[in-house]
């Protein structure tokens, strides 16, 4: 859809009179400064967190010119300690969620997606009624704290682990899938698990990496359940360990490896606090170039149909 | 309460519902006759959709044969949506309740509406309803647009490769925490931040733009704005890419100009899809989002960052006062159910389709 639109837009017609110099300055400008408005944040934070001691004390702050480098912060966090372990802890929680999620959500689309099998409407109701009202934050902790999962990570995964709205947008694009093509398939005899696997599933790549991000990002993102569920701090995940260390700038125990001289607590340099800025941003800005094609056609036409 | 979050987003995308239409290939004619038709033939695709897939009913052990394989891919999901989310909804009695978790639900007193009322007579509750009413107000006047304009803005570059570039570019925000949103924002206007830094070296004072609750509204829709416009837009061009090129033509050989073709035809393109987030945003008055609430609370104050969230959060979890802070969710939860329902009447009466339809 976009790239048809692009292409027939890539020329302007020929009713369209050219845009004035100081319109064009005018929207030149502010495209810039919206890029920028994101890009020069995250440029300063990665070079600050890439810099030296020294420059970032000549800079008196966030670097936005390149001078000395190093990778000493990063070498710093990554000795063991900490950060380290929130990052594998945040890892570990990322991937084994999203690798439930989506086999979940996609078995149970796939399942809702003929009307008019059996009990297709109470269960799709049910999930659908999910939107509609919240259990609140009470009854949710002392159900998770009764099923005895405070402390475990499965309290990031279980509570969170489906989603209506990306249920329903898959279940539209399965539900998109010519019949014919599955008919035939059982009309050879294929089961339903062997339709899901081999005819719907590879043509319907875009729609499963749209929401696999979305799964994925949640997960990572995952700050407040960890606040609420866990209580021990060494299982902390990323985004609690930021926000602790560089929003409100707690001393920070790094490298405190066995065979170390435990480390001071200190406060961390701004270049640490930087580099587990960086490290938290990295993982959404590696996959995100790739998921991004199939935003406008995975996700606004799926939605449509739900 | 990530869900929250998740399902804020899933309703403003459910509300697409009329820009699909919108976005389905559009014959000739007027704007208003291509809608009109092509959603009627939609529907009417869907209804003989659904009449065929609906062959004259089996036996119910005859469909269980044929649909076990569907039933049991099903299952996991709803059974996690159940244990998850139905079993909760139950715990929300506790409200009803003087609950002790020594005790647990089953032999805890009833104590009937007590815990209400004491809520009613709560000045704290008021105030984080107030603040929360007062963000959405702000937000409704001030963020609402932006993503408009935004959508607007980036539909006029002309060159394909650019645009994806931007898009790809102002989209990216989205995808971050609000830890880091926050952290971000007070490496570049907190005490210490860029601004600050700037001023002190030109031999100002610095300024500490995160922690004034007078600027507290500003700064959390700022930091919404950053974070949501980009990817707020998405809906917005894909209703503006269904606009009929040929109106514009044709309006610019009438002598349109510029300005005057939009106000007369991408204003009007994009109506349906502004009345209908606008509607959806009104029935989710009660969610402002939490954690950027949490995040920033101790910073500026609880007079100007109490949300009906984080009250419900601070209320509870911190005293231990359980069935109290259910009562205040429950309250919450049953004013935005009742926000969602007058404004999908509303949707309805718009002739728009609403974020659910009479039937499925």
């Amino acid at each position: 859809m976009t790239a048809s639109t692009s292409a027939a837009r890539a020329a302007r017609p020929a009713w369209e009179e050219r845009p004035s110099p100081a319109g064009r300055a005018a929207k030149g400008t502010a495209l810039t400064l919206i890029v920028a408005s994101v890009v020069f944040p995250i440029y300063m934070v990665v070079l600050t967190s890439l810099s030296t001691q020294e420059t970032v004390t000549r800079a008196g702050g966030l670097v936005s010119i390149p001078g000395g480098l190093s990778p000493a912060a990063y070498k710093e966090l990554f000795a063991g300690g900490v950060v380290t372990r929130a990052v594998l802890v945040s890892l570990g929680v990322t991937t084994t969620g999203t690798l439930i999620s989506l086999v979940v959500t996609v078995l149970a689309a796939y399942g809702l997606s003929r009307p008019g099998s059996l009990f297709h409407r109470p269960l799709l109701f049910m999930i659908l009624l999910t939107f509609l009202f919240g259990p609140g934050l009470i009854p949710n902790y002392l159900l998770v704290s009764s099923l005895g999962l405070i402390d475990s990570y499965w309290a990031l995964i279980l509570p969170s682990a489906v989603t209506a709205f990306n249920l329903v947008v898959m279940r539209a694009f399965f539900m998109n899938v010519p019949t014919e093509m599955t008919d035939s398939a059982r009309v050879d005899g294929a089961g339903e698990f062997r339709i899901l696997w081999r005819i719907v599933l590879p043509v319907s790549k875009g729609v499963v990496a749209v929401i696999g991000l979305f799964y994925a990002v949640g997960y990572w993102n995952s700050f407040f359940n960890a606040v609420l569920y866990l209580n021990d701090n060494s299982k902390w995940p990323l985004q609690v360990v930021l926000r602790q260390y560089v929003l409100q700038g707690q001393s920070l125990v790094v490298g405190q490896t066995s065979d170390t001289i435990a480390g001071q607590p200190l406060p961390p340099s701004l270049a640490i606090q930087m580099s587990i800025v960086v490290l938290a941003l990295i993982p959404v800005l590696f996959i995100y170039p790739f998921v991004q094609r199939h935003f406008t056609k995975g996700v606004i036409i799926g939605a449509v149909k739900g | 309460m990530r869900d929250d979050r998740v399902t804020g987003v899933l309703k403003d995308d459910q509300g697409t519902g009329p820009a699909g239409d919108l976005t389905s290939p559009a014959g000739t004619g007027t704007p208003n006759n291509v809608r009109n038709s092509t959603s009627k033939a939609s529907r009417s695709i869907r209804n003989a959709g659904r009449s065929s897939g609906n062959p004259p009913r089996r036996p119910f052990l005859s469909r269980l044969r044929r649909d076990w394989p569907l039933l049991l891919m099903t299952l996991p999901a709803a059974g996690l949506l159940l244990l998850f989310h139905y079993v909760p909804l139950l715990g929300n009695v506790i409200a009803f309740q003087d609950y002790s978790p020594y005790v647990g639900i089953k032999d805890s007193p009833f104590i009937g509406l007590s815990n209400f009322q004491w809520l009613l007579q709560d000045q704290s509750f008021w105030d984080a309803t107030l603040n929360t009413l007062g963000i959405t107000t702000f937000q409704l006047i001030f963020y609402f647009p932006v993503p408009i304009v935004l959508a607007v803005l980036l539909d006029s570059v002309m060159r394909p490769r650019l645009r994806l570039i931007i898009q790809g570019i102002v989209y990216m925000p989205h995808f971050f925490s609000w830890v880091l949103v926050v952290t971000l924002f007070q490496q570049m206007l907190g005490g210490a931040g860029l601004i600050s830094q700037i001023l002190r070296d030109h031999g100002y004072q610095g300024i500490d733009l995160m922690t004034n609750p007078d600027i507290f509204l500003l700064l959390v829709t700022g930091e919404t704005i950053w974070k949501d416009a980009g990817w707020g837009t998405i809906i917005f061009l894909a209703a503006l890419a269904a606009i009929d090129q040929h109106l514009y033509e044709a309006s610019a050989v009438d002598g349109a100009g510029r300005w005057k073709r939009m106000w007369h035809i991408t204003l009007p393109g994009l109506r349906p899809v502004i009345i209908l987030l606008l509607i959806l945003r009104l029935g989710d008055a009660l969610n402002v989002g939490f954690e950027q609430f949490f995040l920033q609370r101790d910073a500026v104050g609880r007079e100007a960052a109490e949300v009906l969230d984080t009250f419900v959060y601070w209320r509870t979890l911190t005293t231990g006062e359980w069935s109290y802070g259910a009562a205040a969710g429950l309250v919450k939860g049953l004013v935005g159910l009742m926000l969602i329902l007058i404004a999908n009447k509303v949707a309805h009466r718009f002739g728009e389709q609403g974020i659910y339809k009479r039937s499925r």
